[in-house]
Formats: structure tokens, C-alpha cells, sequence
């Protein structure tokens, strides 16, 4: 026994070193292979408008457009507009998270309640909630309900979809596997029809949450004292514009931001899928 | 001792009718259906494709009720389904959010069994079916053979009189089959439990079962109860081999293809 261990144990010990300097090579290459489209695109954002290939004026060398950015964070500029905007985005899409889950797990449970409200549904999700902006400051105003109700409007329609078909593609044997077990029509909606249907209400939560950002700016573009759509434009206006690209780097920022706290939850309560 | 007992049971289902556009017309899927099984007992049901064998194990879990007669358990009717009657399908019907701790624990919840108590159970039944080590793994990271023994932990958790299984090993492949069936056999005569088990495998039916129901199709009504003279099947290893299997299986065989079965699928 102990003669055949030794020259097994031999023939490991070299074997390791060499395994851990390629996951250190090949993850320099993935970062490589991530950025470098990125770093291009940055170089040539900042080499085109010093060579004269584009006019600054319309697009400031990148580090210029940074040192913008960097005065506007300093100042606090820069924050009271990203507060404004978040706030309100978030405030519209947790209402529409509050609204159209719930209505969504009902409507889905009942057949004919799906079956007379999708082709609704469907309508209002297909109508841009952008479109409606003129309806929702003529009937409310320009003040921060007309903008907090638009997000409120985009957001609902995907959630709300994606529930209904999450709860109505429950697969049918589950429900009768709990079903024999004699739980309570409650307890079956709790333990399984909610958990199934978190995937498919997650992807509508991402698409709201995408959208959610989109109208948000549009609005404030619109008609609005603070906000970063507020603040491009106003900066668009009185030719700041440095100061317009540093609001629309903020906003691709945000998108990022959002778009990954997002995900990471999907994935979180997806784990148990393949 | 009867522990179920069908009384003339009959269940019809509206369809679309073929003739009449819209109409719809009553199918019989099983009709007159009489036997009763004993406590303990391990009896098998086989049957041509669509003869009724999932439809009966329905009406046993109280999902469904029959359109005429009745079931009786213990000498009362099935009104609703209930924690008596444990149910392993085909198709696992895990609950793919849940580890197979998880999923065993779910159906000791739905009995009722304070949470202190649901791990220690969990961590037995899990044991029982070989998979201790696996406790914490979701049922994608199993194997067919392993999530259907989480499913039967599942169904033997809550401690069911009777267990109801409709071809459960009918997806695995042969030598998982073979693991399985010999297994459950080893669970049934630790727990003696009754057991209703559907199957399309006439050597699976005859290995099993103290008793073979042996259906007929269209609709389904009782052939024949073959009784299977076998006695220690688990200490016998060539148990396929004794005569007594043989000839069982024969008689089942026949049973199956005679004229009436022809053209139906088996
Ligand atoms: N809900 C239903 N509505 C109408 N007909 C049904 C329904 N359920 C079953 N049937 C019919 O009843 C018959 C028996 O079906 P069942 O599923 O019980 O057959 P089975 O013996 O389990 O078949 P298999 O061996 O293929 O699983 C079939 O002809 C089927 O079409
Ligand atoms: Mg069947």
C-alpha cells in the first residue's frame, strides 16, 4: 500500500502549480476579451474630436467630457439630478410591482378572468407609454405625479403580463401533487404557485425596471425642474455641452446599475432552474 | 383485512364528439371496476395504453369522483383527497425550488409536523431511499433514478396507509429499473405498507405484486386477478428464473393478447 501511494502523491505535487497559473492566465484573457471594445471605443472618443475628424464642439474629447462630469459630482450638480430621477423611478416602479403582482397572481388563477383581460392587456402594453405623456400632463399636470404615474405605466403592463402567463403555465402535475397532500387552496398559492412563478415575473420585473428609466428621462426631457433628462436638455439649450454628454454618461450608468441589481436578483431566485 | 375496496365503480368523461360539430358526447373510461385490496398488500395493475389505469388512481387520491359506485378505505367512502394515500408519478413532480430536503419536508408540513421535528424525519426518509449525501441538492442536479427516490421519500414522509404509484420507474433505464423495484420491495416490507402500483411491464407487474390486476381497454373493466405464488422475491436472486414467475408471467402475458387486446397497445 504504502509503495504504491508514494509515487502517486509524487505525481500530484508538480501537477498543482501548473493548474493554478491557467485560471489566473485565463481570466486576465476573459477581462481582455470584455474590455477591449470598450477601451477602442473610449480611445477613439477621445482621439477623434483632438485630431479634428469630428467637430468638439458637438463632441468634446472623453476627458473632457469627464472632467465635466467630475466638477458637475463635486458640486452636488450632478446629485440632486440623479436623486430626482431614482426617486421617482423607483417610486413608479415599486408601485407598479405593489399593483400588477398581485392582480397578475389573481387574474392568472381565474380562466375567465385571463381570458377577457389579456387582449386588453396586450393593447396597453403595446401602446408606448411614451405616447400617452401629453394624456398624463393634460390630465395631471407637470408637477411629479404626472411623472411618477408614467413609470407607474410602463412598469405595470410587463409585470403584470408576465405574472398572469407565470401563474396560468404552473405545471398542472405540481398542483395536483400538492393538491393530494390536501392543502388548503391558500397554502397551494403560497407554496406553489407563487414559487413557480417567480422566473417568469422576475423577466417582467427587468423589462419594467428597463423601461422604467427610458419614459423616466423622456418625461423629465419634457417637462420638469430637476431630473437628469431635465438636465441634458437644459444643458443642450445653453450649449453646455460637455456638461450634456457627463448627464448621459450618468444615465448609461444608472441603466448599468439597475440593469445588474436586477439580474443578480433574477438569478438569486431563479438558482433552482438549470 | 380489505383496505380498499371499488364498488362497481364507473367513470365517463365529456369529449368532443367526432359526428356533431360542438356536440359533445360521454366516454366511459372505466366501468363496472370491482376488487378490493388487502392491508398490506402490494398489488400491481396492468392494462392496455388508455385503459382507464391512471384514471382509477385518480378517483384513489379523491382528486376526482367516480361518475357511479363508490371507493371505500377502511370501510369509508373517499370523499377528498388526504394524507392517508401517498402518490409517486412517472414524472417525479418535484417542486424544482425546493432540495429534496425540501421537498420531503413539504409534504411533513402539509400534515402538520412542528418544523423541529420535519428535519429529523426528512433526514430518515432520505436515508431510507439511499440518498443521505444529497440532502441539499435541487432536483435538477439529480438523476431520474435518484429524483424518484426523493419522490417516494416524498409520499412515505407523511406515513400514508396506503401508497399509490403510477409507472414510476416506467422513465428510468433498465438497470436503475432493476435498483428500484428491488428497493421499493425492501421499503414495503420494512414499512408494510399497501401499494397500488401501475405499471406497463409485465415482468415489473408479476416481480411486484402479490396480485396482478389485469385490465381490459375500452372500456376498462377487470379481466383477471392473477395471484402470484412468488415468496421472498428479494432473498431469491434469480427470482425471474422459478418456475412459479414463469408460468405467472405467461398467464399475464396471454392474458394481454388475446383477441380483444388486438390492435391496442401495449
Ligand atoms: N380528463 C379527461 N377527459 C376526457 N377523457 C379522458 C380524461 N382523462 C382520461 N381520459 C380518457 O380516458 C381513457 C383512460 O385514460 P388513462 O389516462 O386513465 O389511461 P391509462 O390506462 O393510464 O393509459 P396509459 O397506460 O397510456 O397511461 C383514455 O381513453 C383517455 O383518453
Ligand atoms: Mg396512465
Amino acid at each position: 500500500m504504502v509503495t504504491i501511494n508514494k509515487p502517486a502523491t509524487k505525481l500530484n505535487k508538480p501537477s498543482k502549480p501548473q493548474k493554478s497559473s491557467s485560471p489566473s492566465l485565463s481570466a486576465f484573457v476573459k477581462a481582455f476579451k470584455n474590455s477591449i471594445v470598450l477601451i477602442l471605443f473610449v480611445l477613439l472618443w477621445e482621439l477623434a474630436p483632438q485630431l479634428g475628424i469630428v467637430e468638439r464642439t458637438f463632441l468634446p474629447p472623453f476627458s473632457e467630457v469627464i472632467r465635466a462630469w467630475w466638477d458637475l459630482l463635486v458640486s452636488g450638480e450632478l446629485w440632486r439630478h440623479f436623486q430626482a430621477s431614482i426617486l421617482r423611478s423607483l417610486f413608479g416602479f415599486l408601485l407598479a410591482l405593489a399593483v400588477a403582482i398581485p392582480l397578475g397572481l389573481i387574474i392568472g388563477w381565474y380562466p375567465l378572468a385571463r381570458d377577457l383581460l389579456t387582449p386588453i392587456l396586450e393593447l396597453f402594453r403595446n401602446t408606448a407609454a411614451l405616447a400617452l405623456l401629453p394624456v398624463f400632463i393634460l390630465i395631471l399636470g407637470i408637477g411629479e405625479v404626472s411623472k411618477i404615474s408614467i413609470v407607474l405605466f410602463a412598469c405595470t403592463w410587463p409585470v403584470l403580463l408576465n405574472t398572469i402567463s407565470a401563474v396560468k403555465n404552473v405545471d398542472p402535475l405540481l398542483i395536483k401533487s400538492a393538491r393530494s397532500m390536501n392543502i388548503s387552496s391558500f397554502k397551494l398559492f403560497y407554496k406553489v404557485i407563487l414559487p413557480a412563478s417567480v422566473p417568469t415575473i422576475f423577466t417582467g420585473i427587468r423589462m419594467a425596471g428597463t423601461g422604467a428609466i427610458l419614459v423616466l428621462i423622456a418625461a423629465e426631457m419634457i417637462g420638469a425642474k430637476a431630473g437628469l433628462g431635465y438636465f441634458i436638455t437644459y444643458s443642450q439649450y445653453n450649449f453646455l455641452i460637455a456638461e450634456m454628454y457627463a448627464g448621459i454618461i450618468t444615465i448609461s450608468l444608472l441603466g448599468l446599475l439597475i440593469n445588474y441589481g436586477l439580474s443578480s436578483a433574477e438569478r438569486y431566485f431563479s438558482r433552482w432552474k438549470q | 383485512m380489505d383496505k380498499i375496496r371499488f364498488e362497481r365503480v364507473t367513470k365517463k368523461f365529456l369529449v368532443r364528439d367526432e359526428h356533431k360539430k360542438g356536440a359533445q358526447r360521454e366516454f366511459t373510461a372505466i366501468q363496472n371496476i370491482e376488487f378490493t385490496v388487502r392491508e398490506g398488500e402490494f398489488i400491481t395493475l396492468v392494462g392496455p395504453s388508455g385503459c382507464g389505469k391512471s384514471t382509477l388512481l385518480d378517483l384513489l387520491t379523491g382528486l376526482t369522483k367516480p361518475t357511479k359506485g363508490r371507493i371505500l378505505i377502511d370501510g369509508r367512502e373517499i370523499t377528498g383527497p388526504g394524507l392517508d394515500r401517498g402518490i409517486v408519478f412517472q414524472q417525479y413532480a418535484l417542486f424544482p425550488w425546493k432540495t429534496a430536503r425540501g421537498n420531503i419536508e413539504f409534504g411533513l408540513e402539509a400534515k402538520g409536523i412542528p418544523k423541529s421535528e420535519r428535519k429529523e424525519k426528512a433526514e430518515y426518509y432520505l436515508d431510507l431511499v439511499g440518498l443521505k449525501n444529497f440532502a441539499d441538492r435541487y432536483p435538477h442536479e439529480l438523476s431520474g433514478g435518484m429524483k424518484q427516490r426523493v419522490a417516494i421519500a416524498r409520499s412515505l414522509a407523511f406515513n400514508p396507509d396506503v401508497l399509490l404509484m403510477d409507472e414510476p420507474f416506467a422513465a428510468l433505464d433498465a438497470q436503475t429499473r432493476e435498483t428500484l423495484q428491488t428497493e421499493l420491495l425492501r421499503i414495503w416490507k420494512k414499512t408494510g405498507k399497501t401499494i397500488i402500483f401501475i405499471t406497463h411491464g409485465i415482468d415489473e407487474a408479476v416481480y411486484l405484486g402479490e396480485r396482478v390486476v389485469v385490465l381490459t381497454a375500452n372500456p376498462g373493466t377487470v379481466k383477471k386477478i392473477v395471484d402470484i405464488p412468488l415468496k421472498d422475491r428479494l432473498e431469491d436472486a434469480d427470482v425471474k428464473s422459478n418456475p412459479a414467475f414463469i408460468s405467472a408471467r405467461r398467464e399475464v402475458w396471454n392474458l394481454l393478447h388475446e383477441p380483444e387486446f388486438q390492435g391496442a397497445h401495449i
